[in-house]
């Protein structure tokens, strides 16, 4: 029996475009930035929200109507887009922004209003009843956006989620989720109702790798561009901080080794550490 | 004490406000026109114990002169409790606390707005707490609200707008100076010393939250019992990692030289997906980033994500059979030795 259409769910993924997590970071030359010349791919924890939404879709089938992947950034990040498009998202929308390379990047706080926008421009179509995305960009490191997000829609929020279910049943407009989080110390387990933005941590899943015939198909899927211009948006993204300085962290002297156990007590006791 | 829904307001210091807010943003305007910080700091607890990471965020709050309040939350019955010792804390000029049941559990719905009503009617230029699970959850929203870019997880302050804070897992570093009317910034715990807890008079005073919207309840929260010191500010910590091959293993090798040493256990991210530890001793870039006096790998090949989480440590002790393994490059003090060896011969010979 078919879900009556009312009560479907569209889930939004917001991915970003970072350098790979196995690239070794250099300090840019200019000392605002890091070399950009690098390996690129999608940030980790987007892979897992990917992933999430699409095993969501899997396990509840007719629930989820449309997986819409959404990426702020410059024109490449249209290659993350492709590679989420290729794990099972439905439909992409590129938000582009010039590529300045790594002066003044667009801040959480700019990249959250961009989203609330594009959740809002979504919605003429068919609206948002879910929003996955990762914790944290693992270049900035801010771990920022997904709440400012849910606190400019006024939604509910779930960060650092390592499970989600749906103990009425499944995902629809309205129905409570439980989300297990991860916090200082342990788990909690927190209720909330659709819609609200769910932020992934590790745990939560493995994402797959995609098939080339999937990598195909994605080329076919709809691919939808947009401007700040045409969120009207232009002045509201600008940088509130400016970048002084980028600089290496201090190097550690690389290590002695011992040539014992009773070598490394008897160093660590000289040291006072033990 | 008395009960106020807006608080009183400093003469001087809601001029200067209403100053700043008359006049358009613009880039290095706060240098042009500096007055002192009046710093919000929120205090964390969980059930009357402070978070040690509040403590190094109240340090920070200090260093950037003029006033420092605090902010304590709660349920109904342990608010001014907790606020009344929050008030010893030297340094404070005073202690704000609010009640709710809703508070009680640090949920981010009911206290971003609760935070933005307090820095509006205030006037405060600076607000901050610890990067901990709880401050990242409620601070961004609350610096939405307030619309202002948040400053996540400083190490260094080089004046009251500009900020050091580590990217890329740790592998750069990055100052940055902000343009934003309120400054909101979450503050690594091991990067600055934690505050006293004792020989301060604060006074204290009652917010009134505006009507609470729950949009989210906590059913449970499972914590990990432990008699070990606290991970995250113990001064010797001993991790285990893919290395000790099983749960059993942890308990039998990792537990014992922590016990000896009465250091807290740590887990690289390869033992705690394996199941070996618990999630919450992970160390690393996406578990806990710890600075201990001492801290001993053992079996841990060390990935670009764990030395993110460790190598601010005083001494780095690593015992690993691969001579190669990248650890080696940060550690202070290497062993070369099968752990299974060389772990009990440890316990054996230290006393």
């Amino acid at each position: 029996m078919r879900a009556s259409l009312v009560n479907q769910l569209r889930v939004l993924v917001p991915i970003k475009r970072t350098i790979d997590y196995a690239v070794k970071i250099r300090v840019a030359s200019d000392g605002k930035g890091v070399d950009q010349n690098v390996k690129f791919s999608m940030n980790p924890f987007d892979e897992i929200a990917v992933e999430e939404a699409v095993r969501l879709r899997e396990k509840y089938k007719d629930a989820i109507t449309k997986i819409t992947v959404v990426s702020v950034g410059p024109p490449k990040a249209a290659d993350v887009l492709r590679t989420a498009l290729a794990m099972g998202a439905d439909d992409a929308i590129h938000v582009e922004v010039p590529d300045k390379a790594s002066a003044n990047p667009l801040e959480p706080l700019g990249v959250s209003k961009i989203l609330t926008e594009v959740v809002k421009k979504a919605g003429e179509e068919e609206e948002v009843g879910l929003i996955i995305m990762g914790k944290q960009a693992i270049d900035d490191d801010a771990s920022q956006t997904g709440q400012m997000l849910a606190g400019l829609l006024n939604w509910p929020q779930a960060t650092y989620a390592s499970k989600l279910e749906f103990p009425s049943g499944k995902p629809e407009k309205g129905a409570e989720a439980q989300v297990t989080r991860e916090i200082d110390g342990g788990l909690g387990i927190v209720k909330t109702k659709l819609p609200f933005v769910m932020t992934t941590d590790l745990r939560l899943n493995e994402p797959r790798y995609a098939s080339l015939p999937n990598i195909m198909k994605a080329k076919k899927k709809p691919f939808k561009k947009l401007s700040l211009k045409d969120l009207g948006l232009e002045d509201a993204v600008k940088p509130r901080q400016e970048i002084l300085k980028v600089a290496e962290p201090p190097k550690r002297e690389g290590g002695a080794k011992v040539k014992n156990v009773d070598e490394l007590i008897s160093k660590l006791k000289e040291a006072g550490r033990i | 004490m008395i009960a106020t829904a807006v608080l009183p307001r400093v003469a001087l210091r809601s001029a200067n406000t209403s100053v700043r807010t008359a006049l358009p943003l613009r880039r290095g305007f706060a240098t042009s026109h500096v007055d002192l910080a009046n710093t919000l700091v929120f205090l964390e607890h969980k059930k009357g114990i402070f978070n040690p990471a509040t403590l190094s965020a109240l340090t920070a709050a200090q260093k950037l002169g003029g006033d420092v309040d605090a902010l304590v939350v709660g349920g109904e019955s342990e608010a001014s409790e907790v606020a009344e010792k929050a008030a010893k804390f030297p340094g404070l000029k005073k202690v704000l606390y609010a009640k709710h049941a809703d508070f009680a559990n640090n949920l981010s719905e009911p206290l971003a707005p609760l935070i933005k009503k307090i820095v509006e009617s205030n006037g405060y230029s600076h607000v901050c707490t610890g990067h901990t699970a709880v401050g990242r959850d409620i601070f961004p929203r609350a610096a939405a609200l307030l619309d202002s870019s948040q400053v996540s997880d400083i190490i260094g302050l080089e004046g009251e707008d500009t900020f050091v804070r580590p990217i890329y897992a740790g592998n750069a570093i990055a100052t940055l100076k902000s343009s934003d009317k309120v400054k909101i910034f979450t503050v690594r715990g091991t990067a600055f010393d934690a505050a006293a807890q004792k020989g301060g008079s604060a006074t204290t005073a009652e917010v009134k939250p505006d009507a609470v919207e729950s949009l989210t309840d906590l059913i449970e929260e499972k914590v990990s019992e432990s008699s070990r010191p606290d991970l995250a500010t113990a001064p010797r910590v001993v991790s285990g990692g893919r290395a000790l091959k099983s749960a059993d293993n942890f308990v039998k090798y990792i537990e014992p030289l922590a016990d000896r040493l009465n250091a807290a256990v740590g887990a690289s991210r390869a033992a705690v997906d394996a199941g070996y530890a618990d999630n919450a001793l992970q160390v690393g870039q996406t578990g806990k980033i710890i600075a201990p006096e001492l801290y001993i790998a053992v079996g841990i090949s060390g990935a670009i994500q764990h030395l993110a989480g460790m190598k601010d440590s005083k001494t780095i002790v690593a015992i690993n059979k691969d001579a190669d393994a990248p650890i080696f490059q940060v550690a202070d003090l290497g062993l070369v030795a099968d752990l299974y060896e060389a772990v009990p011969e440890m316990l054996e010979k230290i006393k």
